[in-house]
């Protein structure tokens, strides 16, 4: 679907955080990869649902329940529609991509994982795609390996073939690197792993608010994805699989929702999908709110959010370009709008805390991917990450700052 | 000099700036001219690990007073490390060990010692004031 491109900036306007100054300087916020701002029909859905529709859903009789139940469910099925993927049910809602993988690694794990076994993942993962899978495999006596990059940020996909032994049980990567901006070819290398019989999670805390998904075409077995990154509510979080898979696997956390029958003395049957792994009573206001938001990029039309976001990158990264000692770290050819560089002889802590100073905010530090910074040698980088939403006088605000900060330091 | 007179100093010289450039100026300063904690000193058993910037802190007992020597890998981390190393080395484990620290505050660096900054300057502190703790016990 291709549409006339809109006035992009016109939906700035939307954001009522983006007017707001701090240090009596006007924000710039170029932190978008750690969580994106909310638009204003985002902040008043919640309202409208704690002010009007609120009650516990799925088993109430009465009309507040059952208004809110349909609401809830009416989420699954835009979310499904969003990934594209075969069932509504093959949509789970949990607190965030972390939630969604440690979902999977638990569940997998205690069900296929055996000693001698491995997991694949890269060595670009946040730890979150790392953590949850060194837990499973210490727990079970298995392996963690990873895929390397290489110096410009991609993927050693030459190695692939090598590295999908016969003992990997499960390869899980990400879309797109929060720490380097990489872009993954992702569906090439579902497919080799497919090839082998090895099943695919996809980490998409980073991707979906950039690049359209859909998981029919990428063929991903399991898909996770962040609310809050999309310019949704925190605390919500969706885990897509295919129903094979989650028919197969056994529940993540017990409680209600989630069970047929309990009984002291027969024991427990499941429920049906997708309620077998929704224990507990749901987060209805942000899956309400996360809905508002997904509505909202879909018209704005993904295909334009990431147009103008290139359009961001190639204009910052030019510019830094002329900064001396200036080194931008992650130079894919496929890549979104995060900027991560460091500077010869300055820590990023110390440009960071400058530039908070003029009113911007950047993110420092390891960026959750301690294995990456290891990679390249350093302890941290300063990352710029762009939304639909940033401008190229930010930007230039944005380089002045940063050309103010690098004096302030030699 | 006691504590509080040392920290009405810190006060009164960062009266004199108008903005937080020139504060941070002042710090980025402090921050290069720390003497260097000695190289022997700057390992894993000294290091205070902040997620962001790294803190490296030794202390000595000499004369009954807590000598304190320290670095960072950030300058602004640094500068203040050089502030606190002013304030507190040299005085007695009792003087460390009941001092607030008011002048951080009062000197708009506060927000340097938060515990979301994680640059480990409040684990630096805790970890002076064990040290302060710890020689108050051995030599009392």
């Amino acid at each position: 679907m291709t549409s006339k491109a809109p006035d992009i900036l016109a939906f700035r306007e939307d954001f009522p955080i983006l007017k707001r100054s701090v240090y009596n300087k006007p924000l710039v916020y170029f932190d978008n990869a750690a969580t994106t701002q909310k638009p204003q029909v985002v902040i008043d859905r919640i309202v409208k649902y704690y002010a009007e529709e609120n009650a516990n859903i799925h088993r109430g009789v009465h009309y507040l329940s059952q208004h809110s139940t349909m609401a809830f469910e009416n989420v699954r099925e835009q979310v499904r529609l969003f990934l594209n993927a075969n069932h509504a049910h093959e949509i789970i809602f949990t607190r965030g991509t972390t939630e969604s993988i440690n979902l999977i690694a638990s569940s997998f794990a205690s069900k296929h994982l055996l000693a001698g076994d491995e997991i694949l993942i890269t060595q670009m993962e946040h730890h979150s795609n790392i953590v949850p899978w060194q837990l499973a495999c210490e727990a079970k006596k298995a392996t963690l390996k990873y895929i390397p990059f290489n110096e410009p940020g991609e993927l050693e996909l030459s190695l692939l073939d090598k590295l999908l032994t016969p003992r990997v049980k499960l390869l899980a990567l990400t879309h797109l690197s929060n720490a380097l901006g990489t872009i993954n070819p992702v569906k090439e290398i579902i497919a080799k792993a497919h090839q082998k019989g090895i099943p695919v999670l996809i980490d998409g805390a980073q991707a979906v608010a950039h690049i359209k998904v859909d998981v029919q075409e990428l063929d991903c077995d399991f898909y996770c994805f962040s609310g809050h990154k999309i310019y949704g509510p925190m605390g919500i979080g969706v885990l897509y699989g295919k129903e094979k898979w989650l028919n197969d696997l056994p529940p993540y956390q017990g409680g209600g929702e989630m069970i047929k029958t309990v009984s002291l003395e027969k024991g427990t049957t499941y429920n049906d999908l997708p309620f077998k792994f929704e224990a507990g009573t749901p987060n209805v206001s942000d899956v309400l709110g996360l809905e508002t938001a997904l509505n909202y990029i879909q018209n704005i039309g993904l295909e334009h959010i990431a147009a103008w976001e290139n359009k961001l990158l190639t204009y910052a990264s030019t510019k830094l370009q002329g900064i001396n000692g200036l080194q931008v770290i992650g130079r894919a050819k496929h890549k979104s709008s995060v900027l991560s560089f460091i500077v010869e002889g300055i820590h990023p802590y110390d440009i960071g805390t400058l530039l908070d100073k003029m009113g911007i905010a950047v993110r420092t530090g390891h960026h959750c991917a301690q294995p990456v910074m290891d990679r390249y040698g350093i302890s941290g980088t300063v990352r710029a990450s762009f939304s639909f939403y940033n401008t190229k006088e930010e930007i230039d605000v944005f380089c002045e700052a940063l050309k103010k900060a690098i004096e302030m330091l030699k | 000099m006691t504590i509080e007179h040392i920290e009405q100093q810190i006060i009164e010289e960062f009266e004199q700036f108008d903005d937080w450039m020139e504060r941070y100026n002042y710090i980025i300063e402090l921050g290069k001219n720390l003497p260097l904690i000695n190289a022997e000193y700057k390992t894993e058993k000294y290091l205070i690990s902040g997620c962001q910037s790294q803190v490296w802190l030794h202390a000595a007992y000499e004369d009954g007073k807590v000598i304190y020597k320290a670095d960072s890998d950030a300058i602004i981390t640094k500068g203040i490390v050089a502030l606190l190393i002013r304030v507190l080395s040299g005085q007695t484990p009792d003087a460390i060990l009941n001092t607030p620290l008011a002048f951080v505050d009062k000197i708009g660096l506060k927000e340097h010692l938060s515990p979301t900054r994680s640059n480990g300057l409040l684990s630096m502190i805790k970890q002076m004031k064990l040290y302060a703790m710890a020689f108050k016990a051995k030599y009392k």
